[in-house]
């Protein structure tokens, strides 16, 4: 729940969003994988400031999912995976994307409980406001409240 | 939420009949004053569940309800396979098995005071909390398919408790049906150094001061006395149920028109029990269950050591293990008929009422230990199961507070800081890994527990026995 860095690109830009139990996250970009990639910054953020966590390890993620949305949860689980099996926090990513298919670098390193002060952990993304599509400037906007 | 929206029936239940896609009806236990703070997504959600094929009687909500993943939380739905049921990966949720258990301590809160300090300290050093912690075990992948077949009976064959535990469980510790072949590879690795692990989050493990007697028989049978502490764990299957709820999750949307499956919501997702998914769902999620009942059980031998250590020759004697997120194959009689139904609990505790063969022999004539989990700061309250339980929610009964205020409301509102002093000045001491995550699990965030268990109790769901006050919490 840090705000939102200033990337230098208003255009790009994630958000959370309240939800009763668990919390919503929101990327916003020019594209597609740009919307991905700032959703993911917005988890990070979710457990601790992504400012913290220095982008030191590159980890290669893949996932495929028959829709936009579901790729969208596959995208933010397969993080979750990897940030629970390595113990790590990532705050780079780079997202391509072809047709069903999702590739990915994450970049984090390990935990530091000191340096990164983590509130929660993310247990699972999920199905609810679930949402991948156009913003009204023509941009892309990709959401979904995480289960924590 | 409008209470309008429903028939009453009595002071705390409430009916909506079929409309639409319903097949049968929705039915909530709660007084007016909960229903009215509950979030509008409780109708949604209960009445979306009453489509769902085979659904047996009703969908019930629980008088904790809130807004969940498909189906609300405090949710209760039952299922019959002939006449093509349904499981729900989202009918039993992401923390497959979360659940409490409570131990005593068999001390006095004055012999408590003087050491308290100690063994807050203590128990947060030996017992791992928060995000990134490792348990004490590393599995091989053999030991893990045990772990996932047995459950807490593997724990005990590997010193953590002793048989006389197993008795208390669930399931006599051990969920049948497990298959850990359809557990896979990401979820085990997400499990590998987990076990013996609180998670963060709403899991805690606190001693509590039992305050308040209501019922002296089942407080008796449950050897449960006034200023006596106990010790209360709250947590789940860890990594490795988050992963298996996940991936069946989507195979369920993906497979649902193929089954002929329509579904209100992806996230009620689901597949026909007799179908290969679902039979693969169930073999999972069993596993699962015996990761979480296992999870608790080395959570406990780590707690039996902070004790044994700081006061030696204190036994903890397990007094119930529950689990809240689970679907199980029970018997129950429907219009006069019993039938094994596939009972999903999401959020709400199974309360057997007295003669029930599942309970233990030495509760078997006074029902079931019902535990509900407080909040940091506010009570908890064990119950015990009715015989009107069994006519209500296919003997079922809530599962705590429920959150009242989303975790950005509560950080606006409190500081992790101020709030671990305010409650250090109550005598309660709040041990975590972070500040932040306090704030967002402050005592104020939730409902109140107490209505919460009066609505249960009026509504003959469980029978209040013990009040129960916080004295240490470790927070995950």
């Amino acid at each position: 729940m840090f705000q939102a860095a200033d990337a230098g690109n208003e255009d790009e830009y994630w958000t959370h969003f309240p939800h009763q139990a668990d919390m919503g996250v929101r990327g916003v970009g020019p594209t597609r994988e740009a919307a991905f990639e700032q959703a993911a910054l917005a988890m990070t953020a979710v457990i601790a400031d992504p400012a913290r966590v220095a982008p030191d390890t590159a980890v290669a993620i893949c996932c495929e999912a028959p829709d936009d949305e579901l790729l969208l949860v596959d995208w933010l689980n397969a993080l979750i995976l990897e940030m629970a099996a390595r113990h790590m926090l990532f705050s780079r990513f780079e997202v391509s994307l072809d047709g069903p298919r999702l590739s990915a670098t994450a970049w984090g390193e390990p935990i530091d409980l000191d340096r990164h002060q983590p509130a929660v952990e993310v247990k699972g993304a999920t199905y609810t406001e679930l949402k991948v599509g156009r913003t009204a400037s023509g941009g892309w906007q990709a959401q979904c409240v995480v289960d924590v | 939420m409008n209470p309008a929206l429903f028939k009453q029936v009595s002071e705390v239940e409430w009916r909506v009949k079929p409309f639409g896609k319903m097949r049968v009806p929705a039915v909530i236990y709660a007084d007016q004053a909960l229903i009215r703070d509950m979030d509008d997504k409780v109708f949604e959600q209960l009445t979306n569940v009453a489509t769902l094929p085979g659904i047996v009687q009703a969908a019930y909500a629980m008088p904790d309800a809130h807004w969940g993943y498909g189906f609300p939380i405090g949710g209760v739905a039952a299922f019959d396979a002939d006449e093509g049921g349904v499981v729900s990966a989202g009918g039993v949720g992401f923390d497959i098995s979360c659940g409490v258990r409570t131990l005593h301590t068999g001390l006095r809160s004055a012999d408590i005071l003087p050491l308290k300090e100690r063994l807050a300290d203590r128990l947060f050093a030996h017992i791992p909390a928060g995000l990134g912690s490792t348990g004490p075990l590393r599995l091989s992948p053999h030991e893990m398919d045990a772990m996932l077949r047995c459950g807490a009976r593997w724990a005990v064959e590997h010193g953590y408790g002793s048989e006389a535990d197993l008795d208390r469980i669930e399931e006599h510790g051990c969920m049948a049906g497990a298959e850990p072949g359809q557990v896979s590879e990401q979820a085990k690795r997400r499990q590998r150094d987990e076990i013996g692990t609180l998670g963060s989050g709403n899991h805690y493990l606190e001693l509590q001061e039992i305050v308040e007697i209501y019922d002296t028989k089942a407080a008796d049978r449950f050897r449960l006395r006034q200023d006596e502490v106990v010790v209360s764990i709250h947590c789940g299957s860890r990594g490795l149920g988050h992963q298996i709820g996940s991936e069946f999750l989507k195979q369920m949307v993906i497979a649902a028109p193929g089954h002929g499956i329509e579904l209100p919501d992806r996230e009620l997702a689901c597949a026909p029990i007799q179908s290969a998914l679902g039979q693969a769902y169930l073999g999972a999620m069993r596993a699962a269950v015996n990761c979480a009942l296992a999870n608790r059980q080395v959570i406990t031998h780590l707690a039996r050591q902070v004790f044994s250590d700081i006061v030696p020759g204190t036994r903890l004697d397990l007094i119930y293990d529950v689990s809240h997120n689970t679907c199980k194959q029970e018997p129950h009689t429907v219009d006069g008929r019993t039938r094994r139904l596939y009972v999903h609990r999401k959020g709400a505790t199974r309360a057997f009422g007295p003669g029930h063969p599942a309970l233990p022999g030495d509760l078997r004539d006074i029902g079931q230990p019902v535990l509900i989990g407080g909040s940091m700061g506010t009570a908890s309250y064990i119950l015990v199961g009715t015989e009107t339980g069994a006519t209500r929610a296919f003997s079922s009964a809530c599962h705590g507070a429920g959150r009242a205020m989303s975790r950005h409301q509560a950080t606006r509102q409190w500081h992790g800081r101020a709030l671990v002093d305010e409650l250090a000045s109550r005598g309660i001491l709040i041990r975590s890994p972070s500040l932040r995550g306090v704030a967002e699990e402050a005592p104020g965030a939730y409902k109140d527990v107490s209505a919460v268990v009066e609505a249960a109790d009026r509504a003959g769901l469980a029978r209040k026995v013990a009040r129960l006050k916080p004295l240490v919490c470790i927070k995950g």
